[in-house]
């Protein structure tokens, strides 16, 4: 088992003529993954390097059964494309693109409600099951099959983490980057609780970034609900109040959000700190064993 | 994206929202000329950076006649006024805002922004208004009022009512506040904003409500359908290496420390600098040269960190996903031979094509230490600088 993902998933790739989206769609393929087609809106009937495009999501839906979603539409597109992806009642849409306006993504949350889809990102690297499904722009030789849960705000931060997992010969049972971005579709609270009732996580690694309270909330939910061990590091310790690191929601504002509540709140929460990104898989390692 | 308060106040009187009449002006003497036009003292005069706290440091002054205007003026052109906000440098004062006084009975604070917890764009208001909003939140919670708005209705007026009875308005006040409110809602939305913040929102003693203060920040991601507030950026408020790594497409930020560094990615680049530090080093800056950067960009972030004269030794991060190892390394060299590399540099690549970037350094033939691992690349690059 795994979340979100597994070698079932069937996965459509929207923008797929785009540069970028054709790249990954065939780095996915080649992984493993079942990418059964694209989209495009004025290219339907055509095909691109094996792939076969449709014209609106609905079309390819219903032809390829496809029952995820990764999304490679430029900003001034991407709220457009998630909410055709909602509405063609995919399980799971993935969002890449990075530089979605917030106010689009605060019309996005509210067309989720009441749905069945799930929404990842944007401004994400997407999701994978190692040695099953990769969907996303994440390298997928560093991953391997195992049982540690990693979820993430940052794209090479995760890798950072895999990395020093794999290397150690611990293996992941899915990997998440839920995007940097301050309103995005699924949060730390939410993996968290998917790796939660996932028989086959044993341990999770959790990576947050300054800003916001998500981490906490996350946290939270670990100490009252959560019998797995849970690995934590915030990356910002070092950035300075009231400038935007990168990511539209790494910020300090108003003195809340900083690194170092962040880290003793988790603490008290009972999660392994790491206090530096080279010991992710040590601070799991001291409260867990494989 | 910031804005300077005279080019809020335009866009928020083209929303229907009251402001004081006003000009902003370059020199003392159309200082004189304006306030003339705007009829009988008192005025405000205003000096127009993109930083809070302008009172404190003598940036904000009111004259009761056209020529105390003038002398004002006078006094804040080229002045360096330096606040809370602006650290110790301060800013130079360039541009000052002439404004008809008004008769203040009472001040108010709200603001507009997107609250991540419920994904919703939130009005917060207070009565405590003029305060530092921030030490309203810390030490009296309870009297900031918050509504969360429905993208689909928008801020309705019973939400509006609502705050503006909780401010103690009266009727006659209320009746003003439902529009007012309804019009920065409408400005956020519509102009892709960040933060609205009025700070304060006054009463006068007419019984009028006017925006006697505005802070507009814009979502840099939404400026792409926004040509007139982007041509709107003052680029003497910002870091010129900042605006040097914009155009290409960087994310760089400077900080105080000698550590230049260069990462792929902001939460591993904000790793990075955390790294340095607890390795008992301090980053010179943020910088993230993005997922699908050139040969041409790499080059341009390397030129950009080596420009800056406190940088004593230079840290460079690669996880390569999309970003791949032999691009970094060829941005690394080229640019070390276009600018001279005189200061330590540490490399560590790790990810896609990594043997490739590995074998490119090493036969540079540049002075580069190669790292395994990120740890072992803060402790080479801290232990050069510090000795």
């Amino acid at each position: 088992m795994s979340i979100l993902i597994d070698k079932n998933t069937k996965v459509i790739t929207q923008g797929i003529t785009g540069a970028t989206g054709l790249f990954h769609a065939q780095g996915a393929r080649e992984y493993g993954t079942q990418m059964v087609g694209g989209v495009t809106p004025g290219k339907g009937g055509t095909s691109i390097d094996g792939f076969p495009i449709f014209d609106t999501v609905e079309e390819a839906v219903k032809t390829t059964g496809a029952t995820a979603s990764v999304i490679y539409v430029p900003p001034i597109g991407s709220a457009d494309a998630i909410m055709e992806a909602i509405d063609a009642e995919l399980d799971l849409v993935i969002c890449i693109t990075e530089g979605v306006p917030v106010i689009d993504m605060v019309k996005v949350k509210h067309y989720l409600q009441g749905k069945k889809t799930r929404l990842v990102g944007p401004n994400c690297p997407g999701v994978i099951t190692p040695g099953q499904c990769k969907i996303g722009i994440m390298p997928g030789y560093i991953h391997k099959p195992g049982p540690v849960g990693v979820v993430s705000r940052s794209g090479t931060l995760t890798y950072e983490a895999v990395w020093q997992l794999t290397t150690r010969d611990i293996g992941q049972t899915t990997c998440v980057g839920i995007g940097g971005d301050p309103v995005n579709g699924t949060s730390h609270l939410d993996v968290l609780k998917m790796f939660e009732a996932d028989p086959e996580t044993k341990s999770v690694i959790m990576i947050g970034e300054i800003g916001g309270d998500a981490e906490e909330q996350a946290a939270e939910f670990v100490r009252d609900h959560m019998t797995k061990p849970v690995a934590a590091f915030i990356a910002g310790a070092t950035a300075p109040a009231g400038k935007r690191m990168g990511h539209a929601g790494a910020i300090i504002s108003g003195g809340k959000g900083d690194a170092a509540s962040k880290k003793a709140f988790l603490r008290e929460c009972g999660i392994s700190i790491a206090d530096s990104p080279a010991e992710m898989a040590e601070a799991l390692l001291k409260i867990w064993q494989p | 994206m910031n804005i300077h308060e005279y080019q809020a106040k335009a866009i928020l009187r083209n929303f229907g929202v009251p402001v004081p009449d006003g000009h902003v002006v370059y020199n003392s003497n159309s200082a004189r000329d304006w306030a003339r036009r705007l009829g009988d003292g008192p005025y405000a005069v205003k000096a127009q950076i993109h930083a809070g706290g302008r009172g404190k440091g003598g940036g904000v002054k009111i004259a009761k006649t056209a020529d105390e205007v003038k002398k004002f003026a006078r006094d804040m052109f080229g002045m360096c006024l330096v606040t809370h906000q602006t650290g110790a440098e301060g800013k130079i004062v360039k541009r000052v805002l002439i404004e008809k006084g008004c008769n203040i009975a009472d001040e108010f604070y709200v603001s507009f922004l997107v609250d991540r917890a419920t994904s919703k764009v939130t009005l917060m208001a207070s009565a405590e208004g003029g305060m530092d909003i921030e030490e309203v939140a810390a030490k009296t919670p309870e009297k900031l009022f918050f509504e969360a708005i429905d993208p689909l209705t928008g801020l309705t007026a019973f939400q509006a009512r609502k705050v503006a009875f909780k401010l103690g308005f009266a009727i006659a006040q209320v009746k003003q506040a439902v529009p007012l409110l309804k019009n920065l809602y409408k400005t956020f939305v519509e102009a892709d904003c960040s933060l609205l913040e009025i700070n304060p929102l006054v009463m006068t003693k007419e019984g009028d409500l006017l925006c006697l203060d505005a802070k507009l920040n814009f979502d840099d991601n939404a400026l792409f359908r926004h040509v007139r507030i982007r041509d709107l950026r003052d680029y003497d408020e910002e870091d010129p290496m900042e605006i040097e790594a914009s155009q290409y497409d960087l994310s760089y930020i400077a900080l105080d420390g000698n550590i230049g560094c260069m990462v792929n990615g902001a939460g591993l680049a904000m790793a990075t600098m955390d790294i340095i530090k607890h390795c008992g080093g301090e980053p010179a800056n943020f910088l993230d040269v993005g997922g699908g950067a050139t040969i041409e960009r790499v080059t341009e972030a390397f030129k950009i960190i080596l420009s800056d004269a406190k940088v004593k030794g230079i840290l460079v991060n690669i996880f390569g996903g999309i970003m791949k190892c032999d691009v970094i390394a060829t941005g690394v060299i080229e640019a070390a031979k276009q600018v001279g590399v005189k200061v330590p540099l540490v490399v560590r690549l790790e990810g896609t094509n990594v043997d490739q970037g590995k074998k490119l350094l090493a036969e540079s033939g540049l002075n580069i230490v190669s790292a395994d691992g990120m740890a072992d690349a803060a402790e080479k690059i801290v232990k050069a600088v510090n000795g």
